[in-house]
């Protein structure tokens, strides 16, 4: 250990846990949920990274946990691109929840070519957030997604099934979402211990 | 007025040089009859090999080894010419082709623009090296001038009448365009440079010459003016290259497809317009051709990004049959709109802009692939989305939408399904014939997922699911 480290970068990095801090300041990229912005270490979304939803089933709860950080960013003019949903959104929905739909683009491609335009989107820097769906995403396709994610500096969301919450995943954010219950139940977080208790979803249930 | 003259010394050689991705390669034109083939022109590598212009076929292979013959094709100069004619054009409204191999441009009005003429001079030569023509490049006070002493010098720049004339006092006699009888008797008479022509008296030498002598002399001092046709750049752009040998791998295609996009890149900043839409014709040795459109949405005229979706194209083409020649088509010339972006850029890092990247996305994906969402005035929910379109504001709804909407309704079965919500009804459309009369339910599923489901007003059948609130 000869190497000098200065204390800012290890704080930076956030390899060091400091404990719980009094005032939490607001992260970069806050979720728009006041529960789980609390219970996340950077007050909100890893910033340029890749946040993996395991869903208990398509249409669980995921657009209620993503929305109102969708409606932030399309508001400040960034882009939200979805590769390959697996249903169409449906445009008065997502209009009432806020998006500004010009903001937003759809990504039509076929299950080999998801993961593809995905790590496009995200190394191109142009979008502030890209919504995907792979099929079968191995450890090494999202590990790609996650360094491409943070070379764009961009937000980087993957939808997965929930059998796939045992392997292990390089996702700086995995986050579970059940249905019954509806909650939030927050598996890996980067920077700090995940919290052990599920964060109910708000106006569900 | 100032005049640069080009000078392509190997234009023939070129042509064939920049087709191939070996140039440092030994390489011969060759021509004349199959009887007694001649070197027409040697590349550097082969002139170290010990090859001359002009050494008959045999005594060259003698001499080396292995070298690459091309027979020389001199019909192939003549779209090359066109092609630098319109690379020319960029920088200056008269571009002459008056003289062969030879590009001749006004400079002076372009100087406040790209001058002094140093750096403007440095900009010719490297575009002209990218690609791929060798050349000299003189500066002088009228085009005859000009003409004249870049068969002598290269890199002279002379922006006076004065320094003009005395830089052609110091020129060979043989070498100043005169007809050639009259150059050899004034060689013959001991005058071996032009200035000892011009001291002599006007109507002495007027008495024993021809009158086109007198005419030259006294265009080459810009004492009498020359008329030029000057470029006018075509409408269309379509070059054409000639692999010399069958091709079958996408990656062998790539180089020459390289070489087409700048051309096509150099032609479009020559006209400052852009390309919305081109062609790549694949000929093939028999057969029809192979051909494959490229269309973009915005006109572009950047070169890499033309050649990353030319690329993008062309590797999902399965190849029928080998490849003999590449040819490239543009019929769409819009307008080039520069793209606006700002000065404090709210995403420093973004290394690729939206507009690029959709075009990527577009070119590997076919051309329906990216969509946008808008809104439309309807009440029936398959009706109430549209793609690619501006929204239209939308009715204000009662009850909450779900977020995702299934592209087909499924029957819900309906074992431990919960109504949540009391009907909605949902009638419309009776005037365009997709007649709905519905009644929606919000519903909860048994695994606990929210549901927006249907029942066909006055049947009894099982719900039908259209939509998750996910």
């Amino acid at each position: 250990m000869g190497a000098v480290l200065s204390l800012d970068g290890l704080l930076d990095q956030q390899r060091v846990w400091k404990g719980r801090p009094q005032a939490r300041p607001l992260g970069l990229q806050p979720t728009g949920h006041a529960a789980l912005d609390a219970a996340l270490p950077g007050g909100g979304w890893p910033a340029g990274a890749l946040t993996e939803l395991l869903l208990a089933a398509e249409g669980c709860g995921e657009l209620q946990l993503l929305w109102p950080s969708l409606a932030r960013l399309t508001a400040s003019g960034e882009r939200v691109v979805l590769v390959a949903p697996p249903f169409i959104p449906y445009a008065p929905a997502w209009q009432a929840a806020g998006v500004d739909l010009r903001q937003l683009s759809l990504v039509q491609a076929a299950p080999a070519e998801v993961l593809w335009a995905a790590e496009q989107c995200l190394r191109s820097g142009s979008c502030g957030a890209v919504l995907c769906w792979p099929h079968k995403a191995d450890d090494r396709a999202l590990r790609r997604l996650q360094v491409a994610a943070e070379s764009g500096q961009t937000l980087a969301f993957a939808c997965r099934p929930q059998q796939a919450a045992l392997n292990p995943s390089p996702a700086a954010l995995r986050i579970a979402v059940d249905a019954r219950p509806a909650q939030w139940r927050v598996l890996k977080c980067r920077g700090g211990l995940a919290p052990a208790a599920p964060i109910a979803c708000p106006g569900r249930g | 007025m100032l005049w640069a003259c080009i000078l392509l010394p190997q234009l023939a050689l070129d042509a064939v040089l920049r087709g191939r991705d070996d140039p440092d390669a030994p390489l011969v034109l060759l021509s004349g009859p199959a009887q007694r083939r001649v070197l027409q022109a040697v590349n550097p590598a082969a002139a170290a090999l010990g090859l001359r212009a002009g050494q008959p076929l045999t005594t060259a292979q003698a001499l080396a080894g292995h070298f690459t013959c091309v027979e020389h094709d001199p019909a192939a100069i003549e779209p090359l010419q066109q092609l630098l004619a319109a690379w020319a054009y960029r920088f200056s409204s008269q571009v002459s082709l008056h003289y062969p191999r030879v590009l001749l441009l006004e400079v002076e009005s372009s100087l406040g623009l790209f001058g002094p003429w140093p750096a403007f001079e440095a900009r010719l030569r490297a575009e002209l090296r990218a690609l791929g023509f060798r050349h000299r490049i003189v500066l002088a006070s009228n085009p005859v001038a000009a003409r004249m002493l870049a068969n002598c010098h290269d890199g002279l720049a002379l922006d006076s009448p004065e320094q003009t004339r005395a830089a052609l006092e110091q020129l060979p006699i043989e070498r100043v365009g005169l007809p050639a009888e009259a150059a050899s008797a004034f060689a013959r008479m001991g005058l071996r440079r032009l200035g000892q022509v011009m001291a002599l008296p006007r109507e002495a030498l007027a008495r024993r010459f021809a009158a086109a002598v007198q005419l030259h002399l006294d265009r080459l001092l810009g004492v009498r003016p020359m008329a030029l046709a000057f470029y006018l750049p075509p409408d269309r752009f379509d070059a054409r290259l000639e692999l010399n040998f069958d091709v079958e791998s996408h990656q062998a295609l790539l180089f020459p497809l390289r070489r087409l996009i700048n051309d096509l890149a150099a032609f479009l900043a020559g006209r400052d317009c852009g390309v919305q839409r081109f062609t790549l014709h694949l000929e093939h040795a028999e057969g029809p051709d192979t051909c494959v459109a490229v269309g973009l949405l915005a006109a572009e005229r950047d070169p890499l990004m033309l050649f990353e979706l030319a690329r993008g194209r062309l590797e999902q083409l399965q190849l029928g049959a080998a490849v003999r020649n590449l040819r490239l088509l543009a019929d769409d010339l819009p307008a080039f709109v520069p793209q606006h972006s700002e000065l404090f850029d709210p995403r420093p890092q973004q290394n690729q802009p939206w507009e690029q990247l959709r075009e990527r996305l577009r070119a590997r994906l076919g051309d329906g692939a990216v969509r946008s969402l808008a809104t439309e005035a309807d009440h029936r929910p398959e009706c109430a989305w549209r793609l690619d379109s501006a929204s239209r504001p939308a009715p204000t709804l009662a009850a909450p939408r779900p977020g995702w909407l299934l592209a087909e309704p499924q029957a819900l079965s309906g074992v431990g399904v919960t109504l949540l919500t009391g009907a909605e009804r949902i009638e419309s459309g009776w005037w365009d014939g997709g007649d709905v009369r519905r009644d929606y339910y919000r519903v909860q599923t048994p695994a606990g997922l929210y549901a927006w489901a249907y029942r066909n007003l006055g049947e009894d059948g099982p719900l039908w699911l259209q939509g998750w609130f996910a």
